[in-house]
Formats: structure tokens, C-alpha cells, sequence
């Protein structure tokens, strides 16, 4: 079944073209990677999938308005405490109250950050402040979560921990589009992986596919390392 | 499913009508008894009303509320409606006033007199002299003089003693003459810094701290008397002056007790005004 | 400078004897301005947000306005709010020229540009940094901007010593519409207007003095605040 779905979308900022017609389909149940170097659009792509931005072209969502979140580069937390930032994403996101001590403590369980619930949450560390992000969009049980470039702030131990979580939620059955430079990271997780340059999607195949040679060009050597900014 | 920031949004707007209007502070309802006076800076900066108007209120339980401006500003507070009364020092501004119908009638109620100041070396040498010869002497010599050219009765009457020596606009024939556009004291500290010549009243010269090296060079002239009326504003023009109140102040300040307490106002030892109410 | 020593000896003096007339003057100058300060805080925090986030045809002249506002003479504002207020004026028939009530509706005029010009200007860069975090957790645009103050509250809160401070130290706008009448409208500005204008300038410079001492008092009391939420905010940035 088909989440979220892009026709021939461009998104322009001011005189820059940050996407030309884009089209694109998010099945449930996928984990698709968005690769590409700096400024190939993998953020404003990102972002008009989730409805964050004006664009020209069709953005169809699947009928039952599935329930979405996103995870951004550097984790915006609010001057509050742990707890309270995770209360606020529960309050934006219309759920009950009764509900709230229960889902916030699962959150924390679930990313490792139990104990911490009256912490500033600004005083934490990058990874610690990464995986409260996650919590707080786990939390609100996404049936679509979207990732812009997770983990390229942070360090390889806390690389390795919000990874397993991402695999954790995949495996869960959440379906996840993210956006990375690592090409690790990619092989990893991917069911499928989109690859941008210049605000178009050039290549767009299942993993296996995308690894196996059959690229040409830019973007072989892309995956080849010698063209990664 | 209700919006949950969107209701709070409609309770954080209606909390916010409630601080507005909680905070404002509204003004005493005891201002019943409360009248509005406009009258001039020198008469205030006196310490006149200071001494008189809690007599006043002991005898009659009016409050007077006093706002000093210079007297063309005062009158004009009256022509607005802004004062209950004016108490001011310009007989043919004040006649005009109750000529136009702003006011019921105007009332005599004392008078000082005006003195020249400057510096005590005197380089223009008018010490002693009578103030016609004095200014056309000022003139000649260029000296510096201060004037508040502000439309107060101070202001209308260094213009009138300037036309009596021949010189109708001082500001463009003398050539040490500078014009302020503010009150007694102002025009006070800029001519002692300046160490130059002016016409004050001689309640705010006795009650001036700051005279650095001026001192008293031309008094007692005739033409130097100064005189003050009270006259309360018609609510005929405007209807809803206090007039009963404002009458009760003008009616006790021309009143042997009024007349009494203005006598007895005093800086070190001279009275600063002379009560003359019935002339 | 042995004016400025005597000024200083006064101003000790007035403050330790606390004479009743000064301190009726101080009460009024915290109270006017305070409240002042209070409304233009709950009408121009929302208006600073909002104009972070409106769109709307003509929000760049109306940013142009309030830009220019903030240059706006005190007695400017005092002038045409007595023309208002004046029994001649439209508001003529309320009755508060002269009045407290009075003043404090002018400083809010004076401050209002002040709270939304400097709200907007910090919300929309802290938007620049959580918006599209806060959009995407489901805020409206304007609910966006409102959260921002709260995530800015210390920003909020320095906003608010500035208009105070612009407040309590004018003298232009309640000098006009108070008539800086004795027992009444007098503050602590009109209060050292008029002993300047009197020649009694030690008196003046002294109050003068105790104006500043009253404010830093204030500041005082409010870093005392900040510092009290410190623990909690301890390596937070």
C-alpha cells in the first residue's frame, strides 16, 4: 500500500530550484535511503514528503491520512525539561492526557534514556539529544517516519545506537524514509534507495540493485567515494 | 478530536482581555471633590500653591489639581475644556479669554512685580535705571539677554516693555537676545550659565537656587507689576467643568482668609506676592 | 565634581529618611510604568510572534510601521494622546487626561513597538532553528511562533527590561498627559524636570540617582530569578 506519493513535484526557493519534477512512491513497510551529495535536494525532498513545504506538482497521501514524524540533523529540543518535551509532542499531537505518563516512559525505555525525565533536556549529549528526539517521534506511534541525515552530527558509539533503534523501528513495521551520506549506512537499512543530484532523482532501485555495478556516471563514482560532497 | 492548541489559544486570548483590563489603574473614585487648575510654571515653581491649596482643602475639603504650563498653554487648557479654572498673570490675554466666552469673569487676586537680573558687574550698566532706559541700554551695548518666548504672561510682558523702548520684534533687532521656549526656571539656569541678562518674576528669582554671579539690577519700576486673576471656565462652552468647585476656590482665594494665606507666603522673611483682590 | 558628591550625599539621604512624598513619587513611577510594561508584554508578545510567522499582503509595510515606531518621541506620543484624551478630543468624554490611567496608556503606546519589534526578531530566528520540528510535530504556524516564546522565555524576559527601562526613564509623554500635578501624576522624571527647571540641580541630580538605584534594584530582584532557575539550566545552551 502506497503512504505517500510524489508526481512530478518541483519546489523553488525564490530563484533556486531545489527539486525538478520529482515523483516518487513510499510503500508501507519500506525503509527507502535518499543518497546524494550537499544540496542534490535530499532535505527539501524530505520535507515535501512530510507536507512541510509549497510546491508545484501532486502530493497524494494514502486515505487514511497516516500518521507521520520527522527526525532532523540536529535535534530541536525546547528550553524544558526531558519529560516536558516529550509532553508537548503528545499535547501538539492530540493525545489524550491519561495516556501520557504511559507513552512517555515507553518512549524513554525504548531509546535508553530512562531516569533522565527531569533533565534540561539541552544539557544532554548530541547522541543523548538525537535519541530523545527519536523518542519523541516514536512516541506518537508514526506509521511513516522521516530522517533527515540522523546521524551525521554524531559520534560512531552513538552512531551505532540510534542505528539499532532505526532497525529496531523498521523491524516493528514502521515504514521510514531517510536521507544519509554514508554509504554504509545505506547498505545496511535500506530496503530501497533513491539517488539525487541536482534536485532530480536519477536512480531509484531496491538496494541490491543499487549496489550490485550497474550505475553509471556521477553516481558510480559517488559510490565509489570520489565524488561524496 | 478537539484541537488541543487551538483551545488554548481562545483561553490564552481571554486571559489576556482580563490582565488588560485588571492592570490599567482607574482613577480614584474620590476625585469627586476634585478640581483641575491650570495656571503658570513661575506661579508653581513660587512654592505659592504649596503653601495655599492644603488651606484651602482644610476649609472646604476640595482637592485642586494643579497643572503649570506657561499661560498662553494654560488658557489655552481652559479654551479646550481641559481645566475646571485658570490662574494665570496676563490681563489682556485673561480679558480675552472671558471676551471669547471661554470664561464667566476674570478676578483680581494679587500681584508681584518683574525685575531685571544679570550679572552683578553690570557691563551694560542698568543698574538703577528705570526699564524703558534699561533694555534700549541692553540693546545698544549688545549684551546677552534671555528671553522664554513662550507665549507665558512673563513672555507677554518683556515683549510689551521692549515695545515701550521702540523695539517691536527684540528677537531680530537685539543683537544678544535669544529666545528659549521655556519656563522661569529654564530660562533662569540658562542665563546664569550664560552670565546674562533677563526678566523674571521676582517669586521665582527669590525662590531660584541657582544664580551663580546674577543678582537684582532694575526693580520697582511702575511698569514692572505684574498682576494675577482667577477666572473659572464657563460650562456653558463646556459642560461638564466642575463650576461650583472651581467657583468655591475662586470665590475663598479673593476672600479675606485667601487673601490672608497669600500674605503670609514668605522666603526668607519677603513675601513673594502682594493680594490685591477688589482692584 | 563636588556637585556630583553633593548629589550623591543627597540622594543617600533622601532614600534612608524615605520621605512620604518621595516615596508616593517612586510608587507611582513603578506603578505606571510597571503596568505600562505589563500590557505592551501581553499585547505585543503574541503581535511579535505572530508577525514572525504572517503572511499576508501588506506584512512588510506594517513591519516597515512598527520599525519606525520605535524611533517615536516620547512627547510625541504624549502630544496625541492628550489630543485624544482632551476634553475636546474624541475620548474626551472618558475623563482621564490628568490621570495615572493616562500615563500608563501612553508608556504602552511608547513600549508596545519596543516588545514587538525585538519578540519578532528573536522568534523568527529561533523558528529559523526548531519551525520545521515544530510544524512537523503537528503546531500550526502560529502556535509555532507562541512556543518560541516559551522556549525563549529569558529572551522574553530581557525584551521586557528594555521596555521597562524605556518606560520609567521617559519624561516627554507623562509630563503632557499627566501635568506632573503634586500628590497625583507626579513621577520621578517630571519630579527632576521640574527641580531642574527650579535651578535646584543637586536635588534633581539626587533624584535622578535614586531613579537608577530604584531600577537596578528591580534588575536585581529579577536576576535573583534568573539565577534561581540556574541549576536548572546548568550547561544548557
Amino acid at each position: 500500500m502506497t503512504l505517500v506519493a510524489l508526481h512530478e513535484v518541483s519546489v523553488h526557493f525564490g530563484a533556486v530550484r531545489a527539486l525538478h519534477s520529482a515523483s516518487l512512491r513510499i510503500g508501507q513497510g519500506e525503509f527507502v535511503v535518499l543518497l546524494g551529495a550537499n544540496g542534490s535536494g535530499k532535505t527539501t525532498l524530505l520535507r515535501v514528503l512530510h507536507g512541510l513545504l509549497a510546491h508545484r506538482g501532486r502530493r497524494e497521501q494514502a486515505g487514511d491520512a497516516p500518521r507521520q514524524a520527522m527526525v532532523f540533523q540536529r535535534p530541536f529540543l525546547m528550553r524544558l525539561s526531558v519529560l516536558n518535551n516529550l509532553r508537548l509532542a503528545l499535547w501538539l499531537g492530540g493525545v489524550p492526557r491519561t495516556a501520557w505518563a504511559g507513552r512517555c516512559a515507553a518512549a524513554l525505555r525504548r531509546v535508553g534514556l530512562q531516569g533522565l525525565e527531569g533533565r534540561p533536556a539541552r544539557a544532554l549529549s548530541g547522541g543523548q539529544q538525537q535519541r530523545l528526539a527519536l523518542a519523541r517521534a516514536w512516541m506518537v506511534q508514526p506509521q511513516l517516519l522521516f530522517l533527515d541525515e540522523p546521524t551525521s552530527s554524531l559520534d560512531p558509539s552513538a552512531k551505532r545506537e540510534v542505528e539499532a533503534l532505526l532497525a529496531g523501528f523498521a523491524a516493528e513495521g514502521m515504514t521510514l524514509v531517510m536521507s544519509t551520506h554514508n554509504l554504509g549506512q545505506a547498505k545496511r537499512l535500506a530496503t530501497r534507495v533513491v539517488y539525487l543530484e541536482d534536485g532530480e532523482i536519477h536512480a531509484d532501485l531496491p538496494v541490491d540493485e543499487f549496489f550490485d555495478g550497474r550505475l553509471q556516471g556521477r553516481a558510480r563514482q559517488f559510490l565509489k567515494g570520489e565524488w561524496t560532497w | 478530536m478537539v484541537s488541543r492548541p487551538a483551545t488554548c489559544l481562545r483561553r490564552a486570548g481571554l486571559a489576556v482581555a482580563a490582565v488588560v483590563t485588571l492592570t490599567l489603574p482607574l482613577p480614584a473614585r474620590a476625585q469627586d471633590k476634585a478640581i483641575v487648575m491650570a495656571s503658570t510654571t513661575s506661579t508653581e515653581q513660587s512654592g505659592l500653591f504649596a503653601h495655599l491649596l492644603p488651606r484651602f482643602k482644610q476649609a472646604t475639603g476640595i482637592e485642586v489639581k494643579v497643572v503649570a504650563l506657561g499661560t498662553g498653554q494654560a488658557l489655552d487648557m481652559g479654551r479646550r475644556g481641559d481645566a475646571d479654572l485658570v490662574f494665570v498673570h496676563d490681563p489682556a490675554a485673561e480679558q480675552k479669554f472671558v471676551a471669547e466666552g471661554f470664561g464667566i469673569e476674570r478676578r483680581a487676586v494679587m500681584s508681584n512685580d518683574f525685575v531685571i537680573v544679570g550679572p552683578k558687574s553690570d557691563p551694560a550698566g542698568v543698574k538703577g535705571k528705570d526699564v524703558v532706559e534699561a533694555l534700549k541700554k541692553l540693546a545698544a551695548a549688545k549684551s546677552a539677554f534671555i528671553s522664554r518666548g513662550d507665549k507665558s504672561g512673563t513672555h507677554a510682558a518683556e515683549l510689551h516693555q521692549w515695545k515701550a523702548a521702540g523695539i517691536d520684534a527684540p528677537a531680530e533687532g537685539v543683537a544678544g537676545y535669544k529666545a528659549c521656549g521655556c519656563g522661569m526656571g529654564a530660562a533662569l539656569n540658562i542665563a546664569a550659565s550664560a552670565n546674562a541678562y533677563l526678566l523674571t518674576d521676582r517669586g521665582t528669582w527669590l525662590s531660584f537656587r541657582n544664580r551663580a554671579d546674577l543678582g537684582v539690577l532694575v526693580e520697582g519700576d511702575k511698569r514692572l507689576f505684574n498682576p494675577y486673576g482667577v477666572i473659572v471656565v464657563d460650562p456653558a462652552r463646556h459642560p461638564h467643568v466642575k463650576k461650583v468647585l472651581a467657583q468655591a476656590f475662586a470665590d475663598w482665594v479673593v476672600s479675606a482668609e485667601g487673601q490672608a494665606a497669600i500674605a503670609s507666603y514668605r522666603i526668607g522673611g519677603k513675601p513673594l506676592f502682594i493680594p490685591n483682590a477688589g482692584s | 565634581m563636588s556637585a556630583f558628591a553633593a548629589s550623591a550625599a543627597t540622594a543617600v539621604d533622601l532614600i534612608v529618611h524615605a520621605d512620604p512624598g518621595l516615596r508616593r513619587i517612586v510608587a507611582l513611577s513603578l506603578q505606571v510604568s510597571g503596568s505600562a510594561c505589563a500590557i505592551a508584554a501581553v499585547l505585543g508578545l503574541p503581535l511579535g510572534a505572530w508577525l514572525a510567522v504572517a503572511r499576508f499582503p501588506g506584512h512588510r509595510l506594517l513591519l516597515l510601521l512598527l520599525n519606525t515606531a520605535l524611533a517615536l518621541p516620547a512627547v510625541l506620543v504624549g502630544l496625541v494622546v492628550y489630543l485624544l484624551l482632551s476634553r475636546s478630543g474624541p475620548l474626551g468624554a472618558w475623563g482621564i487626561l490628568f490621570t495615572p490611567t493616562a500615563m500608563v496608556i501612553a508608556q504602552t503606546l511608547l513600549v508596545l513597538p519596543i516588545v514587538a519589534a525585538l519578540t519578532r526578531q528573536f522568534v523568527g530566528d529561533a523558528l529559523r532553528d526548531g519551525g520545521d520540528q515544530l510544524r512537523s510535530m503537528g503546531a500550526s504556524p502560529l502556535a509555532c511562533a507562541l512556543l518560541m516564546l516559551l522556549h525563549g522565555r529569558w529572551a522574553v524576559m530581557t525584551v521586557l527590561i528594555a521596555a521597562f527601562g524605556r518606560a520609567i526613564a521617559e519624561v516627554g509623554a507623562v509630563m503632557i498627559v499627566g501635568g506632573n500635578i503634586d500628590g497625583f501624576t507626579r513621577v520621578m522624571t517630571t519630579a527632576i524636570a521640574l527641580e531642574t527647571s527650579k535651578g535646584d540641580l543637586p536635588l534633581a541630580m539626587a533624584l535622578g540617582l535614586v531613579l537608577l538605584a530604584v531600577v537596578a534594584l528591580v534588575n536585581a530582584l529579577l536576576g535573583l530569578v534568573q539565577r534561581g532557575q540556574g541549576p536548572a539550566l546548568a550547561g544548557a545552551r
